[in-house]
């Protein structure tokens, strides 16, 4: 393999953002016009869109990863009058492909079941940076809306002209162009059928807003559902192509290994074995799993090792080996946080820690590829398939537009899938295999070890308030664990914020929330701490800081569904809150808890949240996602945490890193203020974030005892 | 060394060649093509591959084919009998009981198997019956939700 290559696969510190390329894949008009046959095209360029993307630290720095300038969308009506929708997204299970369907059948004025949704592929849909950062709704949305409303009123124009009557008295809708003066119509289908496949790229389209969403905004179950309880659904890990072969991939012994001999003599004479040896790079691929294996075992090797950062030294280690930054984006500063020290009746300084933990998603990194004629096809359960393409044809030194990637709707996520790994290695051995596709499926302890984290980090809070319990000073440390939502959405008049960069000690990414979770683990356990010092109850102490009446509007209606303030009915029981807000939504999360001293048991018993995320395009999805992330932010709350030593996980399995499961899921409520005022949010990650200080909240409430490292494991906590 | 092997899976016979202490999964997924039933761990520790072994929830990771070809053995795909979905995948499309639904073949299968064996299950004995079952989605409420709703409809129809 190419050099570049190597790097990829051996280099750990790999960070999956970097720069975006800097042109367009364009979908070749014939390509487009073979897959729909005849009818109508529409597609469309938004020019203006430079929303960026929060990003988590990497070797190549701290970056805001910019928009591609154009992003597209298109939309054909088929002669069948099927609507077919191309957007470059990967469905993960955040609902992507419904709420997308919904969009485009409510601007178009079609019935939902019309509508299907081409995803992420590289060679049918419109470029995309990737599924992640919250972005697909406040961004895809609306592209979709635009062009549908295009497509609508191109056929609305259509019939004018054929009946000769204004288009403004005509009314588009369940798939049909009606004059309601005559009664009579046109179907969709009939108007699409004269164009001969022409495209019509949207002005000024007028949108239709919330309050006039007759298919968005409506529980719309799960558009292809009935697949996955049949078991029908094919994710990556299913594909089996003809004259399949099976990959497996030698992985080092520990992180930073490099491969100093290399006897394959044994694992040659094996029938049916494809090997490959590039750099450090080692694999086979067979007939079967089990033959790949034994090919892999018969190998004879050494290693060279080299001394790694253990986790009983992480956090002096973090601590001690931040970068020294000069760049203004890692720093926010407002007044004096001296001064506002100074002028404090009471002041608080706490140290925060916070472990790696990993995404874990059920449906592990696979690919499979093929090479056929020098072009490559990989499918794989990514949420980056441009940026695996473009990774793919660098490596591989061939054209962008001979390398395609797939992604079938994938078994989850959470922002662990952004790197471009198992496509890699399946091209590499695929590219060995004489055209044969190569499945490579990565087991669960690979996943646990080879994937990424979410970061570790050490967050150091300084604050001071006034005898009113006004806050007077605000500084915040993060190193290491990332700038998502570092900044206090609270008033303070003298603040300072830094993010501190730390080379990679564990291969680091992006998680659900990123580091959201850490900053307000931090921030909200800080602020609980300040409203028992300033004897104030600490929803109270919140809203008495706050100006963000988004914010406020969360807290008050999940106080309202928790009934807080409560009184306890035992000395057992603890109370706690948490909110902030985060990629344009808003979160206020209440937690019970109730604490056995005697058997050492502590127990979340129930979780109310208040979201808010705009106009919601799907509530039964949305509900879905938002339990979701409570659930699963009760892992990285209460348990959750990689352990390693000298550069191997420790416990790579689910019998040693647990994750929530029935018996840990307590009474959950969910709130959801529906904002047909504001556009839509994306959800999939800030419901995730106050999950924890809401629990170490409850956890003082109820025992007195402070926790300040996430995961709590508030058993190990419980004196006598 | 490799063996012919008989398994009845959904009422079909299937002859196979395997080693004997191959995981049931391997021959369900890559030789015979029933991808329904998941990889999520090998290690009989996800519920991913449950499948029913003579009527009871087997991780297919965990059971040697050897041993899986003495008893009929049921997977996702042999629940639905002529278009209409078994009660309990009924219940999970009813409750939209998944968001990834990777797990969602495993709990179907779980969640049968404890039917059969208590058809009027408590939340408690349904938290039993799937806790060696992970969902990473966190979809556990409706999970619960569907196979209450699942048992309902069971009772009704055996009535």
């Amino acid at each position: 393999m190419s050099k570049a290559g190597e790097q990829v696969l051996v280099e750990p510190e790999r960070y999956e953002f970097r720069a975006l390329p800097m042109h367009q894949f364009a979908l070749e008009r014939r390509d487009f016009c073979k897959l729909l046959g005849a009818g109508l095209a529409v597609f469309a360029v938004a020019k203006d869109l430079s929303a960026k993307q929060e990003t988590a630290p990497g070797p190549h720095g701290f970056h805001n990863e910019e928009l591609p300038k154009e992003i597209g969308a298109w939309l054909h009506i088929g002669e069948d009058g099927m609507v077919t929708g191309f957007a470059g997204k990967a469905e993960i299970g955040q609902n992507v492909r419904t709420t997308l369907a919904q969009t485009i059948a409510d601007e178009l004025g079609v019935p939902i079941e019309d509508v299907r949704m081409i995803l992420g592929d590289t060679a049918l849909t419109p470029f995309d940076a990737g599924t992640f950062g919250s972005r697909s709704t406040p961004t895809i949305t609306p592209q979709l809306r635009k062009v549908a409303a295009a497509a609508r009123n191109l056929l609305l124009e259509k019939a004018s002209k054929q009946w000769n009557v204004p288009g403004e008295k005509l009314v588009a809708g369940d798939g049909k162009i009606t004059d309601p003066a005559s009664g009579r119509s046109l179907q969709f289908a009939e108007l699409a059928r004269e164009d001969d496949v022409g495209h019509k790229t949207p002005g000024e389209e007028h949108i239709k807003p919330a309050p006039q969403w007759t298919i968005a905004g409506k529980p719309i179950p799960k558009v292809d559902a009935r697949a996955f309880v049949t078991g029908n659904h094919r994710y990556s890990t299913d594909l089996r192509p003809e004259g399949l072969l099976y990959g497996k991939v030698l992985r080092p012994p520990s992180f930073g290994a490099t491969l100093i001999s290399y006897d394959d003599s044994a694992a040659k004479a094996m029938p049916d074995v494809v090997l490959v040896r590039d750099g450090d790079f080692v694999g086979a691929a067979a007939p079967t799993v089990s033959a790949a294996e034994r090919a892999l075992t018969a190998l004879r090797l050494q290693w060279k090792e080299v001394p790694q950062i253990s986790d009983k030294e992480i956090f002096t280690y973090l601590k001690k080996n931040a970068l020294p930054s000069r760049e203004d984006r890692f720093r926010q500063t407002k007044g004096s946080v001296a001064e506002g020290l100074a002028s404090a009746s009471k002041k608080l300084e706490t140290t925060y820690t916070v472990a790696y933990i990993a995404h874990a998603p059920l449906e592990p990194r696979a690919a499979v590829a093929q090479w056929t004629e020098g072009k490559l096809t990989v499918w794989m359960g990514t949420q980056r398939p441009f940026a695996v393409r473009d990774d793919l044809a660098d490596i591989f030194h061939v054209a962008e537009k001979n390398v395609r990637v797939i992604v079938p709707d994938t078994g989850s996520a959470y922002g662990g899938k952004h790197t471009s790994d198992a496509g890699l290695e399946a091209a590499r051995l695929a590219r060995a295999a004489a055209g044969r596709p190569v499945k490579l499926v990565w087991t669960r302890e690979e996943e646990f070890t080879w994937a990424y984290f979410r970061p570790a980090g050490v967050i150091e809070v300084k604050s001071g308030i006034a005898a009113d319990g006004k806050l007077t000073a605000w500084e915040f440390h993060n190193y290491h664990s990332g700038m998502s939502a570092i900044e206090t959405p609270y008033e303070v008049a003298n603040q300072y914020t830094k993010y501190h960069q730390v080379p990679l000690v564990l291969r680091s990414g992006s998680y659900r929330g990123l580091a959201a979770t850490a900053n307000h683990f931090a921030r909200e356990t800080q602020m609980d701490t300040l409203a028992q010092m300033a004897s104030i109850d600490p929803l109270e102490f919140r809203l008495k800081n706050l100006s963000n009446a988004r914010i406020t509007a969360v807290l008050e209606a999940g106080a309202k569904a928790f009934g807080w303030p409560r009184q306890k009915s035992g000395e057992s029981q603890g109370f706690g809150v948490a909110a902030g807000y985060e990629k344009g939504s808003y979160v206020a999360t209440f937690a019970e808890i109730s604490v056995d001293r005697k058997a050492g048991v502590v127990l979340v018993k129930k979780l109310v949240e208040a979201f808010e995320c705009g106009a919601i395009v799907n509530p039964d999805g949305l509900r879905n996602q938002v339990v979701g992330a409570m659930i699963q932010g009760l892992g990285g709350a209460l348990f959750e945490a990689i352990q390693f030593q000298n550069g191997r996980i420790t416990n790579a399995h689910f019998s040693s890193y647990r994750v929530p499961r029935f018996r840990d899921v307590p009474e959950i409520e969910v709130i959801l203020l529906d904002r047909e005022d504001l556009p839509s949010a994306g959800a999939g990650e800030t419901p995730i974030m106050a999950i924890a200080p809401a629990i170490g909240n409850a956890f003082y409430d109820a025992t007195k005892v402070r926790l300040t490292s996430l995961p709590l494991q508030p058993e190990r906590h419980l004196a006598g | 060394m490799a063996a012919g092997i008989e398994l009845v899976i959904n009422g079909k016979r299937y002859a196979v060649n395997f080693p004997p202490d191959t995981p049931l999964l391997y021959v369900l997924r890559d030789e015979l093509g029933l991808t329904g039933t998941k990889y999520g761990c090998g290690e009989g520790m996800c519920g991913s591959c449950t499948v029913l072994i003579g009527g009871s929830a087997r991780r297919s990771c965990q059971i040697n084919v050897g041993a899986a070809a003495s008893r009929p053995i049921t997977t996702i795909e042999g629940l639905e009998k002529e278009g209409t979905l078994h009660p309990v995948q009924q219940a999970f499309l009813d409750a939209g009981a998944f968001q990834c639904a990777y797990c969602t073949s495993g709990m179907i299968m779980s969640s049968v198997s404890l039917l059969q064996s208590n058809p009027h299950p408590s939340a408690e004995q349904i938290f039993q019956a799937l806790q060696g079952n992970i969902c990473r989605c966190g979809s556990h409420p409706r999970i619960v939700e569907a196979v209450q709703q699942a048992a309902g409809k069971m009772q009704e129809r055996a009535k």
